[in-house]
């Protein structure tokens, strides 16, 4: 207990840096899938060779190993930034991958016929799946996508190895001060629970809200 | 058959599946007001026909022209044309996730722009018109078959559309439904809209249609009137699905 007890201030920070790592990198994964799910389905040829090379690369590629891409490769092309912010780019990137094949999934539980009454009716591409393919859609991708944005959350731990501030990386200087390594792991593990059972939570309630009514 | 203002042409159309010749050198001429009946037995190219003339299905060669137009590639142009012509489904195809009156709403404001009142004022008038006004705020799964199918006419109507095809409108209809579908349908002939209609309904095709086309095969085999088809069909294959539907 003496360990949470007197580094709060150092778990925090950890934990702050965690949240928010997840929270901006969730929110690029959601948009970057999104479009890639949208350029995947599209009547044009490029937007489709485009999505499918995105999914391929990025979800074939372990994220350590994509991690050292972007903050050892971007900055060889005079891209430089904050490394909390290349970790954002490079979780966000990854994790888009995954939610862009789960959004997919979901654009093909759709019945055809809907797509195609919208059509039928004049409706663009992009309002046909914007007002009602994706609002169909939706409603069943919402567990899986909590699932992605859980291990999203994990993944983060990642970011540590690259002198991001954030949860795990804190048992560093824990252990150096000479604390038990059990109890320390044992506070950063209930730190991540915080996190990815606030996810589940928000899920559950979106589920109750907007899942298909049965 | 000579047309006097032709409103949909195809003229040497056709269209593969795999090695399956499915559209085979179509010409087709609908005329402005005319309502006419496809018919013919499963796997003859029917509904695909009816597709292609909105271009849900694309076609290999030949030319479709829609009033005066020849139908578009993919994009803008053709989202406009599809708008001048209504299409009504076998499985009705009604969004599931929104209201009877959303349904018939939503592409007034999406494509033709108009204001969600006035477009809510014309919808209630239109299911006022297929007898389901009283059903506006219910969703789609609430309704029989029959009240979805009358549903969706009235979204197709609500376009304003030059023609409507129908695609099997009363095949996926328990019995006792099929005829408040058709009633609407005839009633629509007779305001003389240009109309469509692949079915299997030879009653609807002797007391509403102009013409009677009867495909087999990828091919058209008559394009007759209907009295004339019904009562003394020319081909063999005209005649032998005749006396399997009718003699039972």
């Amino acid at each position: 207990m003496d360990v949470l007890t007197d580094n709060f201030s150092l778990y925090a920070e950890g934990f702050l840096g965690t949240v928010e790592l997840t929270v901006y990198a969730s929110a690029l994964a959601l948009v970057l899938g999104f479009l890639m799910a949208s350029f995947r389905v599209a009547p044009v040829g490029s937007l489709r060779v485009f999505g499918t090379v995105w999914v391929t690369v990025l979800r074939n590629t372990p994220l350590t190993l994509l991690f050292f891409a972007v903050m050892l490769g971007l900055p060889r092309f005079g891209l430089v930034l904050p490394f909390e912010l290349f970790a954002v780019l490079a979780l966000g990137c990854y994790t888009s991958a995954f939610i862009c094949e789960v959004l997919r999934s979901g654009i093909n539980t759709v019945p055809r016929g809907q797509g195609e009454a919208a059509r039928s009716l004049g409706m663009s591409f992009t309002q046909s799946l914007g007002t009602v393919v994706l609002p169909q859609a939706f409603r069943t991708v919402i567990p899986p996508i909590g699932s992605t944005l859980i291990a999203l959350a994990k993944n983060s731990a990642i970011a540590g190895a690259f002198s991001v501030t954030e949860l795990l990386g804190t048992y560093k200087t824990l252990s150096e001060l000479g604390y038990n390594i059990v109890w320390t792991f044992v506070w950063i593990a209930v730190g991540y629970l915080i996190i990815t059972l606030t996810i589940s939570v928000l899920f559950n309630v979106l589920e109750k809200r907007w899942g298909v009514a049965r | 058959m000579a047309v006097v203002d032709p409103l949909i042409e195809l003229r040497g159309v056709n269209k593969h599946y795999g090695t399956l010749h499915v559209l085979q050198s179509i010409d087709l001429t609908v005329g402005r007001g005319e309502v006419v009946v496809v018919i013919g037995p499963s796997g003859s190219g029917k509904s695909t026909l009816c597709r292609a003339m909105n271009r849900l299905e694309s076609v290999e060669s030949g030319e479709i022209v829609i009033d005066g137009r020849p139908l578009p590639e993919e994009g803008k142009a053709l989202a406009r044309l599809r708008a001048e012509v209504g299409m009504v489904f076998q499985s009705f195809n009604l969004f599931a996730h929104k209201t009877v009156l959303a349904n018939v709403s939503l592409a007034q404001i999406k494509v033709r722009r108009r204001k969600k009142e006035e477009a809510d004022r014309r919808s209630r008038e239109l299911l006022d018109r297929v007898g389901l006004a009283a059903h506006a705020d219910k969703f789609p799964a609430q309704l029989s078959g029959g009240q979805q199918q009358r549903v969706a006419i009235a979204r197709a109507l609500a376009m304003d559309p030059k023609a409507l095809l129908f695609d099997e409108p009363t095949s996926a209809l328990d019995p006792e439904m099929i005829n408040e579908v058709l009633d609407v349908m005839r009633q629509l002939a007779h305001e003389g809209m240009t109309m469509v209609v692949v079915t299997h309904e030879m009653g609807f095709a002797r007391s509403a249609a102009n013409r009677v086309v009867f495909m087999a095969d990828g091919r058209i085999v008559e394009d007759r009137a209907p009295e004339d088809f019904f009562t003394t069909p020319r081909s063999e294959r005209a005649k032998d699905f005749l006396s399997k539907i009718l003699t039972h």
